[in-house]
């Protein structure tokens, strides 16, 4: 059988770089960013962010929105919502999310 | 122009007139968007409401229709319904259907939320619960993957 790249590959090998991940960091805490101001928080060059961008919008993981003539990027949380459903219940997620947040809090402290 | 806080992209199967109906059917929006219903007739400048159905069924959301153009594109305003008459605290919420080859990219633009970090709040927790039970409907028929 001849093996065909779906868009779960495509969001796990994204998901796979420590530096693509630490792009979705900082769109998670301020959405909405342009390529210069992404660059501004990083010790990468501006090719390597636009690499890593273009790799991350491939797998929908990052969407753009032009505003006037600034290219904004906004984290699109659908695959991994998608990933989420796909192997956790309906039934599940209150319990998932109550553990979830149970560690957040202890581990704050 | 204030920039979208959010912005939600979700390839799904389905014709874009499966899904628009999707959208604005108040039977099909309960199936997958926790028991509320999306209730209008879709026309620019025709309310609609965000109705939780239960034994006595509650108004979450209220606001105008400001966009229709089935199925490719919906533009609704987005308030409690407390705020209705205050157009200032209302947000705005686009849907964009673009028809590819065997399936839409939905596009879901949620904006202009002045200083109400409350409802952005509770938007962004809530969103990508919602189209992905969309998509899982439509694709497979099924609210959400089905457990025992």
């Amino acid at each position: 059988m001849r093996y065909v790249v779906t868009d779960t590959d495509r969001v796990f090998k994204a998901l796979a770089d420590p530096s693509r991940r630490l792009l979705l960091d900082l769109l998670h805490a301020e959405n909405g960013q342009t390529l210069g101001e992404l660059c501004a928080h990083l010790d990468m060059t501006r090719q390597a962010v636009t690499k890593h961008l273009v790799l991350l919008e491939d797998a929908n993981l990052v969407v753009t929105v032009w505003r006037g003539r600034a290219k904004l990027h906004y984290l699109n949380p659908m695959p991994i919502t998608e990933i989420f459903d796909r192997w956790v219940g309906k039934y599940e997620r209150r319990q998932v999310r109550a553990l979830a947040d149970l560690k957040k809090a202890l581990e704050e402290n | 122009m204030d920039k979208p806080k959010f912005v939600y992209v979700s390839y799904i199967e389905a014709t874009p007139e499966k899904i628009w109906n999707a959208l604005s059917d108040p039977e099909m929006t309960r199936r997958y968007w926790f028991d509320h219903e999306n209730v209008s007739d879709w026309k620019v400048g025709s309310k609609w409401q965000h109705i939780l159905k239960g034994e006595t069924d509650k108004i979450h959301v209220v606001g105008k229709v400001l966009e229709s153009d089935p199925p490719r594109k919906l533009v609704v305003s987005w308030a409690r319904p407390v705020d209705e008459a205050d157009e200032a605290k209302h947000s705005r919420v686009t849907y964009l259907l673009e028809a590819l080859d065997k399936s839409v990219r939905l596009t879901v633009t949620h904006e202009e939320f002045g200083d109400d970090q409350e409802m952005l709040k509770s938007v962004s927790f809530g969103w990508p619960a919602v189209i992905s039970g969309l998509k899982t409907l439509l694709e497979t028929g099924r609210a959400l993957p089905a457990k025992m």
